[in-house]
């Protein structure tokens, strides 16, 4: 079984191009990034050797640390917002009317791009003509906030499409996995009496298990590094008071001319996104014993 | 067996297809500056996607299409790209050193680091040439000067007037306000007549430093503002804070549209024309929406005038000064291999840009316009005169700070808007950003 099957040289070739594409798009650059954020850079001139001194000057920075926090609850809110949509998946599962359709409406958000999205809902929130201040208004609310405007309420505003973005994309994975739970335990489960709700908590839910793992490593880690609809719905102002770690990335590279810095955060992120994938996974590695 | 072989064979077969078509790509898109029938290139990159600004398209195709047919032997090869984009493009362009023979670049703080990083070439000889220094109007390519050499040749020269709604204004027995005092009168009077005094999308920043730095022209005079930002002396000011408190006092009154911090310019320039908003304060590159431009009705268009910022009480500024600067100007790369050609290019694009660019799309050229041979609207014509008469023409914020300081400078006044800092954090803020950016 040991023996390889393939000439040396098969493997090479086959492999070849994906590792070469793989090495010179993702891996070089991530070691470029580290390599720049180790100068003192604008992106065009000298670049003059400093150290260690970026990442110095980034964990005293309190722009950094506040763009951090609101990742954080950015990746708190995703985290806590796959209970709906595995709830929803568990409800589509269950062979209901109509789950074909509702599905794919479910679906629809993701298909559209981000840039797509955000424009909507900038014409949702806009704080005069916006739909929702309309209806606020239309009910009873003389003064309706201004959403995108208000540094309060900027990060929630924007927090909200984005998990409506990603709901289709979560429920079809939680769907597709909800499906492969074999039907003769389901039928056995329920000729000893469980009802669809104990069906669901403590034998749809246990053997889906690794699929739920993975989701929360990807929502975290895709909420960390999250930046196309907060770029184009509030340039992570007012004030910043909206800005995660990868709109202030782009904000000091591009905006700033300081492209030092920006590697620096950028590679700080990378270091932040592999130490989260990390602990999250020891943290649900428990689970898997229990089965 | 030999259907696996087989597959391996048609495998090899797509690879080796593959880098084939890949390599030829790279070799017919390598840089060559001359083509095969021996003929010069000179790459062209500028900003006006004939989607987003059509007539300015059209113009550089003309301007491209005639200076080909005048020489032979030279083709110009022209990409554009948006605003936004276009400036990350130069961006990686230039740390791998590839920029075109000729683009579009913005002044001062913008075109800083190329120059230091003898990207750009030096145009100065270009100028002297025939005196072409003569048709530009006074001062705008010393916004492209470091050290006096000239490293690019602006095409564009805007002030920002503020445009406003003449029927609104009547509706609410309103006139043109003169003395600030007044000014905030209008407003008031305009708020409570249920109007959306001010149109204005702070989001980007940009936009509510044209009101500030109106504010801080017209009280510390026209060239505090200036001296400050070029640290000449401390941003930390009396005039320059006083600036401040009457922005953030503007932004209390409910002066500004409703949750300004968070609407684009685009988005605030829509209550304008949609007459929900009474004022704008905006560049001269808006004039065609007002004038020429099909896309607004004439009976728009009948309404809207425009004035200059009022003077202060006990003013030090004046009201023939006016916030602008040269928009965007032409550069030669360094590196092209077709320097001289370039060079013969961007003088020649100049003088064909002057005599259309005004005419055709609105947009005042740098260089000197004759108004009285021009069959022009009259506002363009009021603007255009104004501008001749203008005693100082103070740069946009933008145009003079160094980029990380604009950035906190946009923020803070977000920030002031929504009343988080104080007009004296304002100021601090501020000077402190200017220091280290030094």
């Amino acid at each position: 079984m040991n023996r390889l099957k393939a000439s040396k040289l098969d493997i090479l070739i086959y492999v070849g191009p994906a590792l070469v594409l793989l090495l010179g798009i993702v891996y070089i650059p991530i070691l470029q990034t580290g390599y720049f954020g180790l100068m003192e850079w604008n992106g065009i001139g000298q670049k003059t050797f400093v150290g260690l001194e970026n990442y110095f000057v980034l964990l005293q920075d309190t722009k950094f640390w506040s763009s951090a926090y609101h990742s954080l609850i950015l990746a708190v809110a995703s985290i806590i917002s796959l209970v709906f949509y595995l709830a929803i998946a568990v409800i589509l599962a269950s062979r209901i009317k109509g789950a074909n359709l509702l599905r794919k409406i479910y679906l629809i958000p993701m298909l559209l791009a981000s840039v797509a999205i955000a424009q909507l809902w900038m014409k949702i929130y806009n704080p005069t003509n916006g739909m929702l201040n309309i209806f606020l208004m239309k009910i009873g609310f003389e003064n309706p906030p201004a959403w995108l405007g208000d540094a309060n309420l900027a990060l929630y505003a924007i927090i909200l499409p984005t998990i409506w973005q990603y709901a289709g994309f979560y429920i079809l994975i939680y769907y597709a996995a909800l499906k492969n739970v074999p039907e003769s335990l389901v039928e056995a489960a329920r000729i000893d009496g469980a009802s669809s709700l104990q069906i669901a908590t403590k034998i749809k839910l246990p053997l889906i298990m690794n699929v739920v793992k993975v989701t929360i490593v990807l929502a975290a880690v895709g909420s960390l590094k999250y930046f196309d609809l907060i770029y184009i719905m509030t340039g992570g102002g007012p004030s910043g008071s909206s800005e995660v770690m990868a709109s202030y990335m782009y904000n000091t590279a591009f905006n700033k001319f300081d492209f030092g810095y920006g590697s620096a955060i950028g590679f700080f992120l990378l270091i932040i996104c592999l130490v989260a994938t990390f602990i999250i996974q020891r943290l649900t590695i428990s689970d898997k014993d229990l089965y | 067996m030999q259907r696996i072989k087989k597959a391996h064979t048609l495998f090899l077969a797509f690879i080796v297809g593959a880098i084939l078509v890949l390599g030829g790509c790279s070799s017919s898109s390598s840089d060559s500056s001359e083509e095969s029938d021996g003929s010069k290139v000179i790459k062209f990159m500028h900003i006006w996607p004939p989607g987003s600004s059509k007539t300015q398209n059209q113009i550089v195709e003309s301007v491209v299409e005639k200076y080909e047919s005048d020489n032979p032997g030279v083709k110009v090869q022209v990409e554009y790209l948006e605003n936004e984009q276009y400036k990350d493009k130069i961006k990686v362009l230039s740390s791998s050193n590839e920029l075109p023979d000729v683009g579009v670049t913005w002044a001062a703080g913008y075109l800083k680091p190329f120059v230091e990083g003898d990207l750009i070439a030096d145009l100065t000889d270009v100028l002297a040439k025939d005196n072409l220094k003569d048709q530009f109007v006074g001062g705008t390519t010393e916004a492209y000067a470091f050290d006096g050499k000239t490293y690019g040749l602006p095409i564009e020269l805007n002030i920002a007037p503020v445009y406003y709604n003449k029927e609104i204004f009547e509706q609410n027995g309103l006139e043109v306000p003169t003395s600030y005092a007044e000014f905030v009168d209008v407003v008031k009077t305009l708020k409570a007549g249920g109007v959306t005094p001010i149109a204005l999308g702070n989001k980007e920043g940009w936009t509510g430093s044209l009101w500030y730095m109106y504010l801080a022209d017209r009280i510390g005079g026209s060239t505090l503002i200036s001296e400050a930002i070029a640290q000449e002396v401390s941003f930390e000011n009396p005039a320059l804070e006083q600036a401040a408190a009457d922005f953030k006092e503007l932004a209390e009154l409910g002066a500004f549209s409703k949750g300004t911090n968070g609407l684009s310019n685009d988005e605030a320039k829509v209550e304008f024309l949609n007459e929900t908003a009474a004022m704008y304060l905006m560049g001269s590159w808006e004039l065609p929406n007002f004038t020429t431009s099909d896309e607004t009705t004439q009976e728009f268009k009948d309404k809207i005038g425009y004035f200059n910022f009022p003077n202060y009480e006990s003013n030090a500024g004046e009201a023939e000064s006016w916030i602008g600067g040269p928009g965007v100007g032409l550069f030669v790369s360094e590196n092209s291999k077709v320097k001289d050609e370039s060079k013969e290019f961007i003088r020649y694009f100049i003088e064909e840009w002057g005599k259309q660019s005004f005419t055709k799309a609105g947009v005042i050229p740098a260089t000197k316009v004759d108004t009285s041979s021009l069959d022009l609207p009259q506002m363009n014509i009021d603007v255009l005169d104004d501008l001749n008469k203008a005693k100082n023409i103070t740069l946009f914020a933008d145009v003079q700070m160094p980029a990380s300081a604009a950035e906190v400078h946009y923020n803070l006044l977000q920030s002031l808007v929504s009343g988080e800092i104080t007009p004296a954090d304002f100021t601090k803020q501020t000077e402190e950003s200017l220091k280290s950016a030094k």
